[in-house]
C-alpha cells in the first residue's frame, strides 16, 4: 500500500473511465483532466458547440432558516457573504464570496433563492470548511450538506439545444435562473450559470441517476464530455477565479476588482451597509481604492506565463510588482493569458509589464477581462 | 542508427549528428502542444541539461539534452506551429540536431526495442 488518501469518486467516475478519461487527483477527488480529444480540442468544442463536465466533487447545501422563512435565511447568510441575499428574488441565483475578519476571501459561491430557502455551491477544496463556518454561525438555520447528488455543468452555444432534448422548457429560462426540471423523471435543480464564460447550464441531479442523465445528454453528438484541464483553461478566459489562485485569504475583493459582486444595499449608506466579516477594510476600500488589483495580462510573445511568475515594471528584473496567479494558453484566443495581481498604478489596460520566465523577462500586457466575449443569455 | 532515452527523447544518428526528437509516447502523453523553445544554434549542451522546453495548455515540461554535443541546426518549423510535434514526433517534428563530443556515448543508449520494453 502506498501512502496516498484514498481519493472520492463522483457518481459519474465510471462513465469517465469508460469513456477513456485521465484522471488525476483534485481536492481529494479522482477527477477526469481530460479525455482522447486532450484539453485543447475539448476546449474548443465547448466554445463551439457543447461540453459536459462532471463537478459533483463541489458542495451543494442547503440552507433552510428554523423559522421557515427565505428572508430568516437570506439575513442569516448576509452576516457572513457581503452580498444582497435579501433583495435576490425567487429562482435568481447570484455569485459571492465568504470574507473573513480581516476581509480576506474564505471562498467564493454561488447563491440561489428557492423560495422558502437558499441553496448554494461551494468549491470543493473548501466545502468542509464552509460547512462548519455556516452551521458555526447561521444558529438560526439548518444547513445540509447534499452528498447524495451529483453536479453537472453543460456549458456552450448549444447547451441549450442539447438539454432541450430532455427538457423542453429550458428555452424560457435567463442567466442566472434557477428552475427545478424532471430529468427521466429525475428531480433535478437546473442554474442557467457556469464557469465557462458561455451560455449554459449547472444541473442538480440525484446521485444514482447521474449517469444515466449524463449518458442522454451525450447522445447528442454536439456534447462531449470535458475534463478539468479545459475547465481551467475556459474559466480563465472568462476572466472567472479560481479559489486558491487567484482569490485566498490574503486577497480583498476589491483587491480582487470583485467589487460587482456587492451590491448597493450592503455597500456604505445602504438599507444593510456592513455586517459581514472584514465590512471595515472591504468598505472602506470600496470607498478610497485598494494599493493592489487583480488585472489580465496578455503576454506578448508565444510562451505561456504560469502562476507564481514574478512580474516586474522593467525588463532587467529590478522593481518587483506581484506575481501571476494563473496562466496559460487560451485556445480560443489563440495565445497565452494571465491573471495576476499588481500595484494600481500599473492595473491600466494597456500598460506593460513583464513577467520572469525560465530567467528571461518577458513583455505582457495588461488586459481588461475578460478575455473572449461571454455568450450569457441575459 | 536510432537510439533512445529513458526521458522519451529519439537521436537518429548519422556521421556523429545527432537529430534529436521526443518519442511519440512522449508526444501523446503531453497532449497538444502550443509551445515550444529550441536552444539556439552553437550553443554547447551537456546530457541531462535542459535542452528545450514545450507547453500543452496545461503544464511546461523539460526536454533534456540526450548526450554531450553542440546544436548545429533547430527545427524552426516546431517554433511556427508546435503541433506537428503532435502529428510526426518522430519525423517532421524533430527538435534540434547536435554534433555529438564523442560519438561512441550514443551506444550506451536504448534501441528502439529496450525501449518499447520501456514503456510497454
Amino acid at each position: 500500500m502506498d501512502d496516498q488518501p484514498v481519493l472520492k469518486t463522483t457518481p459519474l467516475h465510471a462513465l469517465h473511465l469508460s469513456l477513456g478519461a485521465r484522471m488525476v487527483p483534485f481536492a481529494g477527488y479522482d477527477m477526469p483532466v481530460q479525455y482522447p480529444a486532450g484539453v485543447l480540442k475539448e476546449h474548443l468544442h465547448t466554445r463551439a458547440a457543447a461540453g459536459l463536465f462532471d463537478v459533483s466533487h463541489m458542495g451543494q447545501v442547503v440552507i433552510r432558516a428554523k423559522s421557515g422563512t427565505y428572508e430568516d435565511a437570506a439575513l442569516a447568510l448576509e452576516t457572513l457573504v457581503p452580498v444582497d441575499i435579501l433583495g435576490l428574488k425567487p429562482g435568481r441565483q447570484r455569485y459571492g464570496f465568504f470574507t473573513d475578519d480581516n476581509g480576506g476571501i474564505l471562498d467564493d459561491l454561488m447563491i440561489t433563492n428557492r423560495g422558502d430557502h437558499l441553496f448554494v455551491v461551494v468549491n470543493a477544496s473548501c466545502k468542509e470548511a464552509d460547512l462548519a463556518h455556516m452551521q458555526a454561525h447561521l444558529s438560526g438555520c439548518d444547513v445540509e450538506l447534499l452528498d447524495d447528488r451529483a453536479l453537472l455543468a453543460l456549458q456552450g452555444p448549444r447547451a441549450e439545444e442539447v438539454l432541450a432534448a430532455l427538457w423542453p422548457d429550458v428555452v424560457d429560462m435567463k442567466f442566472m435562473d434557477v428552475r427545478d426540471a424532471s430529468l427521466h423523471d429525475a428531480p433535478c435543480i437546473i442554474s442557467r450559470s457556469g464557469y465557462s464564460g458561455e451560455d449554459g447550464f449547472e444541473i442538480s441531479v440525484p446521485a444514482d441517476q447521474a449517469e444515466q442523465i449524463a449518458k442522454a445528454l451525450l447522445e447528442d453528438l454536439h456534447c462531449q464530455p470535458i475534463g478539468l484541464g479545459a475547465r481551467d483553461s475556459l474559466r480563465l478566459e472568462a476572466g472567472l477565479c479560481l479559489y486558491g489562485n487567484d482569490i485566498d485569504t490574503t486577497t480583498s475583493p476589491i483587491e480582487a476588482a470583485l467589487e460587482w459582486a456587492i451590491q448597493k444595499p450592503r455597500r456604505a449608506g445602504g438599507a444593510r451597509a456592513g455586517g459581514f466579516p472584514g465590512a471595515d477594510r472591504i468598505l472602506g476600500e470600496l470607498a478610497n481604492g485598494t494599493s493592489r488589483r487583480r488585472i489580465g495580462l496578455k503576454p506578448e510573445g508565444k510562451a505561456p506565463v504560469r502562476a507564481h511568475a514574478k512580474l516586474y515594471a522593467d525588463a532587467e528584473g529590478r522593481t518587483e510588482l506581484g506575481e501571476v496567479t494563473s496562466g496559460t494558453f487560451g485556445p480560443s484566443v489563440e495565445g497565452p493569458v494571465a491573471m495576476g495581481y499588481v500595484p494600481t498604478r500599473f492595473a491600466e489596460p494597456g500598460c506593460q509589464i513583464f513577467a520572469e520566465v525560465r530567467g528571461k523577462y518577458l513583455p505582457l500586457t495588461v488586459s481588461a477581462l475578460p478575455f473572449i466575449t461571454p455568450t450569457y443569455k441575459r | 542508427m536510432l537510439k533512445f532515452t529513458a526521458e522519451h527523447e529519439w537521436l537518429k544518428l548519422e556521421d556523429g549528428i545527432a537529430t534529436v526528437g521526443i518519442t511519440s509516447h512522449a508526444a501523446e502523453q503531453l497532449g497538444d502542444l502550443v509551445f515550444v523553445e529550441l536552444p539556439e544554434v552553437g550553443s554547447q549542451l551537456t546530457k541531462d541539461g535542459n535542452a528545450a522546453t514545450v507547453e500543452s495548455v496545461k503544464a511546461a515540461s523539460d526536454v533534456y539534452c540526450p548526450l554531450d554535443g553542440e546544436v548545429t541546426e533547430v527545427n524552426q518549423a516546431i517554433v511556427d506551429d508546435p503541433s506537428i510535434v503532435n502529428s510526426d514526433p518522430q519525423g517532421k517534428g524533430w527538435f534540434f540536431k547536435l554534433k555529438l563530443k564523442n560519438a561512441a556515448d550514443a551506444d550506451a543508449l536504448m534501441d528502439e526495442t529496450a525501449y518499447q520494453e520501456l514503456i510497454a
